[in-house]
């Protein structure tokens, strides 16, 4: 219980700082925040899968551009898009495609899943890439915006960077308790049930089938929603938006944070890019650009990571603590 | 379409294929028998994409370089298995995708750290150079035919070695039961590092005789691994039958989308989205058989 | 007597060319402990995965209160009111043992696709686990993780989860397995009181608790039903004797 009691006080300090950021912060490091945190939101809506449902997917980045390509589609040329219909939109989009590639890849587990997720995330950046449906290769511009407007008043302006931040972060703190609910509920129960065991489920009477792919649909439809703010803050989307880097990273975040966890996924996010930034920061060294080969560190990072760090970044915090609890304290239920 | 064109659509659509078994088979063998998926497996064949271009430039001949190339890879996969994959063994496959992709990302820009982003070219030997004649007006290249000869010689080598000789019972009883055939005085480590490299070495060969038909470029190594990926899920895992047949389906599906015409509705579906049609075939394997063609059901 | 609720119609399951299950044709009746005893390899734990449907028969029917139940999911039975214990423990080890009840217990509720009020919070289903919990003597363990057990608690365990589920015909494999004697006569005593208004299906190995607890007793060997019926008849055969002399004495 105590750890439980640490943990909250710690998320409160972070809410704070990063409630408090823009005061003291420039435009750079408030939009810098305002990236992290949307990507916090995509390895969030990952870890649903992964962590709490077993389910690792290597295409999770299917769903987070189409919500992208839908913001870009509903603000043709220079106009806006509204809020409180496109993002709606976007995120039902991303559900409908979560429902249609859920129902096919879930007839499958383990490593055939991990590839199967993969090959349909690259049949939708083909689509993509390969057709005239949105400029193809070159991608399409955002270029205002969406507007929040309710019958002419807007209660904020997502022009201004400052509110666009403070949206995000009032979304990321729903999207966090969301799922905090959703797991403490009867689904979230079974969720973790078949994770555990799920050939035990189906034998004490669960279709575990349906609750996966309602679990797919879910994690979705979030990583639309990361998908659209994204789009909408670089002002840009092309396929690589849907390809498998993306996928990729989004995994390496929620593995490399703690799976399992929430709280993992939001660390991983943040850490991870700022590790990119930091990387990409290095100087020139004996005439070889560092910085521009960022990847090859990023890349041994995550090879190290592996290798020394079995329960990722949290691990090391748990560790500290599992040194000093008894075994009995370990028992929530479903502890996860 | 006319008989020669079929023909010679039906011939690259089956070399293609056997490049893809080659490449497949080293990725199903580490996976089968090792129980690691290895994400990694594409950016070999990259590699050897690569070392045949600069190899062949340095050495003025396509055959050194691919000696060379080989035994190059053959080091980097046992250095590889050594150091990083040996740990990776008793972990959650979760843990292997992820340390594996690390490895694409050091791969690919090592890459363009030591050969630049450029495409490139390379040149077909001058031995294989010449076409053979089929009809009175179609020849076809013999390197292609070569090609495929030399994909089949090494499917059935492969298959001879691990069903007819002793280190292929090793490597089969190391699959079943690590620890037994530990005990049995096997170096079972010595032999997980053989397996490994000759996965490595398999994938790189193939991008060495892919290099003068298919260039070399940056991304190579991705787009074939996803492509092998879905070899594995149609043909089914572990089953070396059904990666063959899934690979020539696949590179005859692949061949013919890319030069048919598909028009339903006034939309057009081939040849723009030729790209999808592997995935469109796996989707439809998926449906029925999830287990893929050959794979073990449960 | 009643009909029977459960009865198997030349049962047949086939793995290659081997009959793991030949032919078998039982009834199974309410407020009757029926047990299925055989040496290895007999067919007994095929037998439990076909009734459970945790494995799909090659032929013949299952029926469940007149109905063919052949073929249908694991789950479906389940829901129907087959509750199955399993041979090797197979309950969720990183959970707390009030939890893996809990599970079990929430899995009769008309659906679990809810998302919103804590799960916690549905008394009937937490009242169904003590219960369950209670009727196997666990409740004193209910906070405790399932992998800190010991292992004849988490048989225990095991039979408390099958009973959460509340099913009418109880399918036990080997519930007995890998117990002390301690251990084995509580077992036997908690079995005993099951038999009240549920189907019992025992399959054991352990014929001391065979003896003590069965009405009646089906003898497999090789798949096939070697004899079926009373207790004391079948001890007393001399095909069974045969079948099975020396092996069963080794084995307790």
């Amino acid at each position: 219980m105590r750890r439980a009691r640490v943990a909250t006080v710690v998320l409160l300090c972070c809410l704070l700082a990063l409630a408090l950021l823009p005061l003291f912060a420039e435009k750079y490091y408030i939009q810098l925040f305002t990236k992290m945190m949307i990507m916090a939101i995509f390895a969030m809506s990952l870890d649903l899968l992964v962590g709490y449902t077993g389910l690792v997917s290597l295409g999770h980045a299917a769903f987070f551009g189409l919500a992208g390509y839908a913001l870009a589609f509903a603000a043709p040329q220079y106009e806006a898009a509204n809020l409180w219909l496109s993002l709606p939109l976007a995120m039902a989009g991303s559900a409908l495609l979560a429902l249609v590639i859920g129902a096919l890849v879930l007839r499958t587990s383990g490593i055939y899943f991990i590839m199967v997720t993969l090959a349909f995330a690259q049949m939708v950046f083909f689509v993509f890439h390969d057709t005239k449906i949105a400029g193809g290769a070159d991608g399409i511009y955002v270029y205002a915006k969406p507007v929040a407007d309710i019958a002419g008043w807007a209660p904020f302006n997502l022009e201004n960077h400052t509110h666009f931040y403070f949206v995000v972060l009032v979304l990321l703190v729903l999207v966090y308790a969301s799922l905090r609910m959703l797991l403490a509920s009867l689904f979230g129960r079974v969720i973790v049930g078949i994770r555990v065991n799920e050939q035990r489920m189906r034998s004490i009477g669960y279709r575990t089938f349906r609750y996966k792919l309602v679990c797919f649909v879910i994690a979705g439809a979030l990583a639309g929603m990361a998908g659209y703010f994204a789009a909408a803050q670089f002002g840009f989307v092309s396929p690589d938006i849907l390809g498998w880097h993306t996928s990729g990273g989004v995994l390496m975040m929620v593995i490399l944070g703690g799976m399992g966890t929430l709280n993992g996924a939001i660390l991983g996010a943040f850490a991870m890019l700022l590790l990119e930034l930091g990387f990409q920061g290095l100087p020139v060294v004996g005439g070889v650009d560092i910085g521009k080969h960022w990847q090859l560190l990023m890349g041994g990072f995550i090879v190290f990571a592996v290798l020394l760090l079995p329960h990722g970044l949290l691990g090391l915090g748990r560790l500290a603590s599992r040194l000093l609890r008894k075994p009995a304290e370990v028992a929530e239920a479903g502890d996860g | 379409m006319d008989a020669n064109t079929f023909l010679i659509q039906v011939l690259n659509g089956i070399q293609y294929g056997l490049l893809l078994f080659l490449v497949a088979s080293g990725l199903t063998l580490i996976l089968g028998i090792m129980g690691i998926i290895n994400l990694a497996h594409g950016s070999f064949y990259m590699v050897g994409a690569y070392l045949a271009f600069s190899l062949s430039q340095h050495f003025g001949s396509l055959w050194l370089a691919m000696a060379g190339g080989v035994v190059l890879a053959v080091v980097i996969g046992l250095l590889l298995e050594w150091l990083l994959i040996s740990r990776l063994y008793h972990r959650d496959h979760l843990y292997q995708v992820l340390l594996t992709y690390g490895l694409i990302l050091m791969f690919e820009e090592l890459r363009s750290v030591v050969f630049g982003d450029d495409v490139h070219g390379v040149a077909v030997p001058a031995l294989l150079q010449a076409s053979i004649p089929l009809t009175d007006t179609l020849s076809y290249p013999v390197y292609r035919l070569w090609m495929s000869a030399v994909c089949l010689a090494l499917a059935i080598g492969m298959y001879l070695l691990i069903q007819r000789t002793r280190l292929g019972m090793m490597i089969r009883a190391g699959a079943a039961n690590r620890e037994m055939v530990q005990s049995l005085g096997i170096n079972i480590d010595l032999l997980y590092r053989l397996v490994f490299a000759l996965g490595v070495a398999l994938a790189a060969f193939a991008g060495m005789i892919a290099a003068p038909v298919a260039s070399v470029f940056p991304g190579m190594g991705n787009q074939v691994l996803i492509v092998c990926f879905v070899v594995v899920v149609i043909g089914g895992i572990g089953s070396v039958k059904g990666a063959m047949l899934a690979a020539i389906l696949i590179g005859l599906v692949d061949t013919f989308g890319k030069v048919l015409t598909l028009e339903i509705g006034g939309v057009r579906f081939l040849p723009e989205l030729s790209g999808m049609m592997i995935y469109v075939l796996m989707a439809v394997v998926l449906l029925a058989r999830p287990e893929g063609l050959f794979g073990k059901r449960g | 007597m009643a009909e029977a609720v459960l009865r198997t119609e030349r049962l047949t399951k086939n793995f290659g060319g081997l009959a793991a299950v030949n032919d078998v044709s039982l009834e199974f009746f309410t407020d009757q402990i029926h047990a299925v005893i055989g040496p290895n390899g007999a067919g007994k734990t095929t037998l439990a995965s076909l009734l459970s449907g945790d494995l799909a028969s090659t032929s013949g029917r299952i029926l469940l209160d007149g109905e063919d139940i052949a073929g249908l999911p694991a789950d479906r039975i389940s829901q129907r009111g087959v509750g199955r214990s399993y041979q090797k423990t197979n309950i969720f080890l990183p959970f707390s043992v009030f939890e893996n009840c809990r599970l079990a217990a929430q899995s009769r509720l008309p659906s679990s696709m809810r998302f919103i009020r804590p799960a916690l919070r549905y008394d009937d289903v937490s009242r169904q686990a003590q219960r369950a919990l209670a009727e196997v003597g666990l409740e004193h363990r209910a906070g405790v993780p399932a992998a800190s057990l010991s292992h004849g608690e988490q048989r225990q365990l095991e039979i408390a989860m099958t009973l959460a589920t509340r099913p009418r015909i109880l399918l036990l494999d080997e519930p007995l397995a890998g117990m002390g004697s301690d251990e084995s006569a509580r077992m036997v005593e908690l079995l005993r009181g099951l038999k009240q208004a549920h189907a019992v299906i025992l399959v054991e190995h352990d014929m001391d608790a065979v003896f003590a607890l069965a009405d009646r007793l089906t003898v497999m060997v090789n798949g096939s039903v070697l004899e079926s019926g009373f207790p004391e008849l079948i001890r007393a055969s001399a095909a069974v004797q045969e079948a099975y002399l020396g092996v069963e004495e080794l084995a307790t």
